[in-house]
Parts: C-alpha cells; sequence; structure tokens
C-alpha cells in the first residue's frame, strides 16, 4: 500500500451546535455559519423544547430560548428552516424524549417546501438511555420511550431512508465522568437494548439496513491518544456486535460511523483562552487516523465554561475545523497508526476492558434495567475524576497549576465575552403560542390529537403516521407531549448517589468529618442540607458531586433529583427542616429561578441560607447575593473540600445569629 | 432552643394544625438535653390522656426490601388518600448506613406530590443505629403526628425483622413482596417473620407472574393458618391498578383492629426500646430484666406517654429493688 492517498479525502462534515432565543434569530444564525463555508446544520433546542413543554408551561419559566432555540409548531420550524434547502441539507437534531415530534415537524416544513420525506437526510439523536443517565431531557418511563425509538426506526427505514433515526451517545457519558472504558462499554450496551427492541418491530431481513443505519454520537477529551485508541475500539466491537448479534453481512452496513462534539467538561473558567488549544488537540484525536474518522464534527466554544457561546466565538471554532482539513496534509495519507505497536496496545487494553463492563451491565439486566448500577458508576468514577484534579494528581493547566495569569482582554465587553438572551423573548414566545393555538382549526387538532392517544395506548401501530399527522394539524409540543405522558405516565430517573460508594477512606474529610459533627451537636439534630436542581435543566454532575460529598463528610443530604419547581424546593426544604440549601443550574436561567426559589422559601418561613452552583456570569453575582443568596460557586471553584467548608461556617454563623437573637 | 415550644406544638397538632408537622419533627430529633424536656411535654400533650382518647390517624407501617417499588407504590396511595380527602404524613425511614456520619435521604424523590398541598407531609429520615431499625426520634413522630393527621405512615426498608420493629408502632403493617423473589415465601413458613396484616404484591403489570406469587402467598398463608391475611396485586406504573383495593385492605384491617391495646401496646414496646436505646443492655438488666420492664410497665396508667413511661422503668432502675 502506498503512504499516500491516490487522491486527497473529502472533509469530514462541519457543524456547530446552535441556536437560540427565537426560530428567526436562530434561522439568521444558520443563514451566516452556512455562508462561512459550514457543511451541515446542528441544531439546539431550548429545554422546555426537549423535555415537551410549550413556551407558556409553568415549567418552562426562566428557560425559554436559553440553550437553544423553541420550537412549539410547525409555523416555528418554518421560520427555522426558512430559505434553507431542505432537500441538500444534512441537518443534526440534538433531539431525544421529543425526538418523534421534531421529526415529523421536520417532515412537515420539508413538505411545505415541496421536498419529499424519502429526500431528507440528517440525525435525530433520540438516545433515552443516556438522557436518565446523564443529560436528564427524559419525558415518559423507559418501556415506552424504547417504543418510540424502535417506531422511529422502523418507520425511517422505509419511508425516511437517508435519515439516521438515532445517534447512540457516549459524548454526554464523558461528560458525567465516564472513563472511556465505561464510555465504550455503556454505548455499545444502550445500542443492544435499542437493537434488541427494534428487532421486535421490523422484519429480519430489514435487520441490515437498520444496523447501517444506527450512528453514534462520541466525545473526545485532551488524552488524544488514548482518546482515538477508544474509538477504534468501538469500531471493532461494533463490527462484532453486527456479525455475532444481528447477523448483519455487508460490510458497508457493518461500518463504525460516528459524529464528534469534543470535550466540554474539561474546559476551564479560568484563563478561558486555553481551551482553545484543548479543543485543537481533541479535534485531532477523531481526525487522525483514517480507519476510525468522523463523518462529522462539531467543536465547542472557548467561553462555554463562561456561559453562551456568540456567533464570533462559534466561528473561531468553524475556522479550527477549515484550518484541519484544508490548511494541514491531514487528508492526504492512509491511516497513520497502521502497524503501530502504541496504538494496538491501547486498543486492546480498551477492549479487554470494556467487554467486562458490557458483561456487568448484562448482569444487571443490559442497559434499561441496568440503569441505576450504570449511574452510580458514573457517579463515582466523576467523584473519582475530582479528587485527582483535587490533590493535583491529575494537572490542569490555569486550574490546579500554572495559576498566575496577566489580563485576558477576551472577556472585557460589557456581556463578559458570552451571549445574554434578551429577557424579554420568553413573554414574546408565550404570547406567541397563545395566538397560534387561537388561530388554528381545533377541531382538526383535538382529532390528530385523540388519534394519536388511541395509537399511544396501544401496542401495534406505529407513533410515526399520527404524529406527523398532528404536526400538519398545527399541534403544539406541549400537546403532542402531554398526550403522550398521559399514556405512558412520568418518570422520574434514579439520582446515582444513593448507591455511590462513601469516600470513606479519605484521610483529608477527617478535620471537615469532626467540624460536621461539632455543628451538628450545637444543633441538636445533624446537620441537613438540601440539594435542588430547579428548572428543566438536567445537567445533574455538580449536584450530585456535592450531594455525595456532603454525605461522606457527615451531612444528612436530601436531593431529589432534576427538574423542580421552585415551590416543589422550597415545600422539601420545609417539611425537611434543613439548615441549608444549596442550588444548582447551568442552563444560564439562574437569573429567573434562584430569586424565585429564595422567594418560595421565605414565603414558607424556611429561613435557611442559601448557595448556589453552576455556569453563572460574574456580572450575575451581585444581583443573585441581593437576592438574598448568601454564597456563588463556579466552574472555576474545583475544590468541593473547600465548598462543604464554607457550608459548615454558613449554617454555624446563621444559627449562632439566631440563637443569640 | 429556638423554635416552638412543646407544649404549642402539641397544642397546635390537638387543633389539627398540620403546618405544625415541620417544627414537631425537628424538635423530636433533638437529641440535645435541652430538648428532652420540650420532647415530654410534646408527647404529653398528644397522650390519650390529653386527647381524651386514641389519637385519630390510621398509623400504616410500610415495608419491603430495596428496590421492590414501596415509593412508587406510596407515591399511588398518597394520591389515593388525598383524593378521598384524607391528610397523609409520611416518614420515610432511609436505611443508608452511616459510616461517614452522615446520610443520602433519597426516598422522598419518588413520592409524587403537590407542593401546595397543606394536607401532605413527607420527612425523611435516617435509620437508627441497626439497620432498618427506628430511630426513637421516628417512633416520637408518629405518636405526635397521629394526633392531627388522618393517615401517618412509616416507610422502612428490609424484610424478616424490620416489620417487627414497626409492628410495634403501626395499627396495620403492610410488607411489600415483588413476584419471582422467594426470600418473604421463606421467611413466613419458616417463622422468621411476623405475619403481616397486609401483603402487597407489586409489578402486577407482569402478568402471569404476579398472578403466581399471589397465589403462592395464600397458599403459604393457609399453610400456617392465617387465612384472614389480605394479599393485594398492585401496579404502580401505567396503568396504575390494585390500589383501592389496597386502601381497602388496609381500612378493613383498622376496622377490626382494637386500636386502643394495639396503641398501649405500642407505647409500652416503644418506652422499653427507648430505655434500652438510652441506657444499654445494662441499664436493661439493672431493672432485672425485660419480664420486669413489661411488668413495671403494665403497672402504668393506660393513658400514659412514651416519656412517662419511660421515666417509670428509669425511677425504678434507679431504685434498689
Amino acid at each position: 500500500m502506498s503512504h499516500r492517498l491516490p487522491e486527497r479525502d473529502r472533509p469530514w462534515m462541519m457543524r456547530t451546535y446552535a441556536g437560540h432565543s427565537t426560530a428567526r434569530k436562530s434561522n439568521e444564525l444558520y443563514r451566516s455559519n452556512l455562508a462561512k463555508g459550514q457543511t451541515g446544520l446542528s441544531i439546539a433546542f431550548d429545554l422546555p423544547t426537549q423535555t415537551g413543554y410549550d413556551p407558556d408551561d409553568e415549567l418552562a419559566k426562566g428557560e425559554v430560548g436559553k440553550v437553544g432555540v423553541p420550537i412549539a409548531h410547525k409555523g416555528d420550524m418554518h421560520a427555522l428552516l426558512d430559505g434553507i434547502p431542505l432537500g441538500e441539507m444534512n441537518t443534526s437534531m440534538t433531539i431525544n424524549a421529543t425526538a418523534a415530534w421534531l421529526l415529523a415537524l421536520y417532515i412537515v416544513a420539508a413538505e411545505e417546501q415541496g421536498v419529499e420525506q424519502s429526500a431528507l437526510q440528517g440525525t435525530t439523536q433520540n438516545d433515552i438511555i443516556k438522557e436518565f443517565l446523564a443529560r436528564g431531557t427524559y419525558a415518559f418511563p423507559p418501556a415506552p420511550s424504547l417504543r418510540l425509538i424502535a417506531d422511529m426506526v422502523a418507520y425511517t427505514v422505509t419511508e425516511v431512508p437517508r435519515w439516521n433515526p438515532i445517534n447512540i451517545c457516549s459524548y454526554h457519558l464523558q461528560e458525567a465522568g465516564a472513563t472511556p472504558v465505561q464510555e465504550i462499554a455503556y454505548a455499545m450496551s444502550n445500542a443492544i437494548a435499542v437493537l434488541d427492541a427494534v428487532r421486535e418491530r421490523v422484519p429480519q431481513e430489514l435487520m441490515g439496513k437498520v444496523f447501517g443505519r444506527i450512528s453514534f454520537f462520541v466525545n473526545a477529551g485532551v488524552r488524544f491518544i488514548e482518546e482515538h485508541a477508544k474509538l477504534r475500539a468501538m469500531g471493532i466491537l461494533w463490527e462484532e456486535l453486527g456479525r455475532e448479534r444481528y447477523g448483519v453481512q455487508d460490510p458497508k452496513h457493518l461500518r463504525f460511523r460516528y459524529g464528534v462534539q469534543v470535550n466540554s467538561l474539561g474546559l476551564t473558567e479560568q484563563q478561558p483562552e486555553n481551551n482553545v488549544q484543548r479543543i485543537v488537540l481533541e479535534a485531532l484525536a477523531v481526525t487522525l487516523g483514517r480507519d476510525a474518522r468522523a463523518r462529522a464534527l462539531q467543536l465547542p466554544a472557548w467561553n462555554e465554561a463562561l456561559g453562551l457561546p456568540r456567533p464570533w466565538d462559534q466561528q473561531w471554532s468553524l475556522r479550527i475545523q477549515q484550518v484541519l482539513a484544508y490548511e494541514t496534509d491531514l487528508l492526504e495519507y492512509p491511516d497513520v497508526f497502521e502497524g503501530s505497536k502504541v496504538m494496538d496496545a491501547l486498543v486492546a487494553e480498551l477492549l479487554e476492558g470494556a467487554r467486562a463492563e458490557m458483561a456487568a451491565v448484562d448482569e444487571h439486566g443490559g442497559a434499561v434495567a441496568g440503569v441505576d448500577y450504570m449511574k452510580a458508576a458514573l457517579v463515582d468514577s466523576h467523584r473519582e475524576r475530582l479528587r485527582r484534579i483535587e490533590s493535583g494528581d491529575q494537572v490542569v493547566v490555569g486550574l490546579n497549576r500554572f495559576q498566575g495569569t496577566e489580563h485576558s482582554p477576551l472577556t472585557d465587553d460589557a456581556e463578559g465575552g458570552i451571549l445574554v438572551v434578551d429577557p424579554a423573548t420568553e413573554a414574546e414566545q408565550r404570547e406567541a403560542v397563545i395566538a397560534w393555538r387561537a388561530d388554528r382549526d381545533q377541531a382538526a387538532v383535538d382529532a390528530a390529537l385523540a388519534e394519536l392517544a388511541r395509537v399511544a395506548a396501544g401496542t401495534e401501530d406505529n407513533i410515526m403516521p399520527a404524529t406527523i399527522a398532528a404536526a400538519r394539524a398545527g399541534a403544539t409540543t406541549g400537546e403532542w407531549s402531554r398526550t403522550l405522558r398521559e399514556a405512558f405516565g412520568e418518570y422520574r430517573a434514579p439520582t446515582g448517589v444513593g448507591e455511590a460508594a462513601a469516600d470513606a477512606g479519605a484521610a483529608d474529610l477527617e478535620p471537615l468529618r469532626e467540624e460536621v459533627d461539632r455543628v451538628s451537636e450545637a444543633l441538636g439534630r445533624r446537620l441537613k442540607i438540601l440539594v435542588g436542581k430547579p428548572g428543566l435543566d438536567g445537567h445533574s454532575n455538580g449536584a450530585e458531586q456535592i450531594a455525595v460529598r456532603a454525605r461522606d463528610v457527615g451531612m444528612d443530604v436530601v436531593y431529589e433529583g432534576i427538574r423542580l419547581t421552585p415551590a416543589q424546593i422550597a415545600a422539601s426544604a420545609l417539611q425537611e427542616g434543613v439548615h441549608v440549601v444549596g442550588l444548582s443550574i447551568l442552563s444560564g436561567s439562574h437569573r429567573e429561578l434562584i430569586p424565585a426559589v429564595v422567594r418560595e422559601l421565605r414565603e414558607r418561613g424556611v429561613e435557611a441560607p442559601v448557595i448556589v452552583g453552576g455556569i453563572i456570569p460574574e456580572q450575575d453575582v451581585e444581583p443573585l447575593r441581593a437576592a438574598g443568596v448568601s454564597a456563588v460557586y463556579t466552574p472555576k471553584d474545583f475544590d468541593i473540600n473547600q465548598i462543604m467548608a464554607d457550608v459548615v461556617a454558613l449554617v454555624a454563623e446563621h444559627n449562632g445569629a439566631a440563637a443569640s437573637a | 432552643m429556638s423554635g416552638p415550644s412543646g407544649t404549642e406544638l402539641a397544642e397546635r397538632l390537638r387543633g389539627g394544625d398540620l403546618t405544625a408537622a415541620p417544627a414537631v419533627l425537628n424538635l423530636v430529633e433533638n437529641a440535645a438535653p435541652a430538648a428532652r424536656d420540650e420532647i415530654a411535654a410534646l408527647l404529653r400533650g398528644v397522650s390519650p390522656a390529653a386527647l381524651g382518647g386514641e389519637a385519630r390517624a390510621h398509623v400504616v407501617g410500610v415495608t419491603g426490601p430495596p428496590g421492590v417499588g414501596k415509593s412508587t407504590l406510596l407515591s399511588e396511595l398518597v394520591r389515593a388518600w388525598r383524593t378521598a380527602g384524607r391528610t397523609v404524613a409520611v416518614l420515610a425511614v432511609d436505611p443508608s448506613s452511616r459510616r461517614s456520619g452522615g446520610a443520602l435521604l433519597g426516598d422522598r424523590a419518588r413520592i409524587a406530590y403537590d407542593p401546595e398541598d397543606p394536607g401532605t407531609f413527607i420527612r425523611s429520615t435516617a435509620a437508627g443505629t441497626r439497620l432498618g431499625g427506628l430511630a426513637p426520634a421516628t417512633r416520637a413522630a408518629a405518636h405526635a403526628l397521629a394526633a392531627a393527621f388522618d393517615v401517618v405512615v412509616l416507610e422502612t426498608v428490609g424484610v424478616g425483622q424490620s416489620e417487627t420493629e414497626v409492628a410495634e408502632v403501626a395499627d396495620t403493617v403492610a410488607v411489600i413482596v415483588q413476584p419471582g423473589s422467594g426470600d418473604v415465601l421463606q421467611f413466613l413458613k419458616s417463622g422468621i417473620m411476623e405475619i403481616p396484616d397486609v401483603l402487597v404484591v407489586t409489578k402486577a403489570d407482569l402478568g402471569d407472574v404476579a398472578v403466581r406469587a399471589q397465589r403462592d402467598l395464600r397458599a403459604a398463608l393457609r399453610s400456617i393458618g392465617r387465612r384472614g391475611t389480605a394479599v393485594v396485586a398492585v401496579s404502580s406504573v401505567s396503568p396504575v391498578r390494585g390500589i383501592d383495593e389496597l386502601v381497602a385492605a388496609l381500612d378493613a384491617h383498622r376496622a377490626g383492629l382494637d386500636v386502643a391495646a394495639r396503641r398501649l401496646a405500642a407505647r409500652r414496646a416503644g418506652a422499653l426500646a427507648d430505655f434500652a436505646a438510652e441506657h444499654g443492655e445494662r441499664g436493661v438488666r439493672a431493672l432485672g430484666g425485660r419480664r420486669v420492664a413489661r411488668r413495671v410497665l403494665e403497672e402504668q396508667a393506660a393513658g400514659a406517654d412514651v416519656p412517662a413511661l419511660t421515666a417509670a422503668l428509669e425511677s425504678r432502675a434507679g431504685a434498689p429493688s
């Protein structure tokens, strides 16, 4: 084999995960991104859309248009894609619980452009198991959620044949702390659960095609050699799985296809410019070796740990991809790792670990029944990672080493170098959806939803035709979801914290434990903390780590998981008699939700101090304090023991003052 | 001591003021010496003597092995009781071990309730010193809240011994079992386990498996001569079913119960447990053993509250016999 390719490879598909405020504003952003040389779309939806609520829903408060675009009905989808030729575009939608609905809206929007569904290309993320494990935007219980996925696969394989109906995500597992072995094993176990469910709903002769339509969405961290080995290992396991478990033979169907968003977990708030080189190295992990190169790539922006990126920040990340693809010689060679002893040994090591871990998941009943097991394992791994960073065993430049820095001019503008969504957006969207409902053929909507309810209650019919009919009739995201919630029931995923092993051996926790004991004795009962996640944000890693550490230093901890209203948090704090309340928000809705929680607490007579953690821009800290928050922690506060010490001191002070008054 | 006094809280509970519940729990959980008299005052204020009879509530123990679906079931039960207009307090005893002194109290996460509803109160409490054992505070809380709520639920984890302890406090004990797990059958047959008042088989959505489990349990109960014990199959996943039958079975048990006798026994058992928790086995020996202790308790007035009974034991232990 020659060491050069006869002709240069075509570059991977370049996307930017984007969307905010409104469909119209996002459409402008997409058009300008495409004009800059982006080759595919990646739609970020806001949390209400992802979890199935309309902008005027109580639970949507503070979240509309924040982390993505709100899409409530076909009119919004039409505006979002206006002027973008859907017959040629390749669109990735980060959508899971409500994936069937958003695909239906996309199909209807294409219809309006005169494009048939058979011509559509793209991906719906649609991986619900990782939502239970790591990301939190689930809406229905596991069994009906898998049925929706299986229905979509069965529908698209014949009707929308160029669509990837599901993207098995290991991305979010790494963000939740997974080791490379866990990332491989849980992603593969997850794929098995999905394929087993689909097998029930499609004829065997279609299984090869189905297998070929399953793609992956992978993460890449800064240890880029090992990360590349991870992808080679996944390719080997995937082919094995296809041949052995599902009897797939066509090599085209057996190919491991994946898209990537590189790691955000390792990006730092301190010296944020360093994130640029991290992103470049992570991009190498998924492009360097031709045999395991990504099909599509999207890179985060340098300022993700600070807040939402602006168009300029996203352009910088797109340019990284373009330099890599068009300036370097990367695409001129066959696989550069072929025959590498180091690479082969790394791959073998990962394969061995992953097979053992897949067997463990299997013993727990597979990926659906084993969600509790995997969740607890992830919480444990993440805790381990944080401990290594705290102790300095894992170096993060600018965070726990080389902290001295010149002033960064990047964050000098009024907003602190991030995008701030206009607070008026939510009210506008609320009114817009109310107007939409008033202006449609209500009888047609009612009939479509009744049919949807009938299909959902049974098991025979595929959910897609009824869903597309409801989209066409003008039903809303909230109505579609409510209909299914009524048929399927609601669900709360395991939190993973109860099962996480106690870190009993850690000697450095002793002084804190003694302090907790001392203060508890003075209080008369054990120091009790409520850790709460208000709003729709499902990123629970931070909250989980705080809960586990609080337990490990001797506190009683009430943690109820994600997606709570301010009233629910306040009622729990009152009933549980907690001494302090810790709130975590990463979606940017802290300015609305935190003051609301404080208000609800005080209205109920709970005087316990409130602390907040999350991605909180510097300029928001003072307003939160003014609203009654005692302390604010951001990603730069990586020393959890210090946070614990602060909490104990805060409780001691608060109660000391109360006793002497 | 911050917070309202025991006397004030008792008065509020007697008046049916459910908003007293959080402060009641904060008080009974307080282990500081200064709180002792306040707790005694609280329990005196809700004793049968003070109430003019036994407290109104139906005290229900719900117990079963981990992962059996207790909290989801409880969620449905709470909903059914509230729909029927009955107020509910749930004391969820978390089994997590206190290796570090701390505990993660996660149970309330799975009990859905309306935060604006004053008729539902849920409190997670850590277990006593033994795994799954009831802390003295939990027993005191059950006694106190029974004066104001219609239903007081004690949720504990375990099979084989925890229901014995719950039975010392509750009017009705429901043991939850999962189809396909043989433990309960074995425990029942071998007599390791006290016979519960109601047996609940979860996951009725599993169909045949659940039906078989129900049949096996009935057969086991027949073989030990307990035909009267209700066996109810429930499903707390959609479509939910069996909940109304379970509510009816719990009510039927309560209706056939000599509440005064069961509560009297509960208070005496509670006083002995509190005494043993405070003074250890050495203290019990100083009394002349459990048999003597029980005789001492039987000499006390039927309407006496737990702290008064405990005090009687302490005064006997201190005096030379």
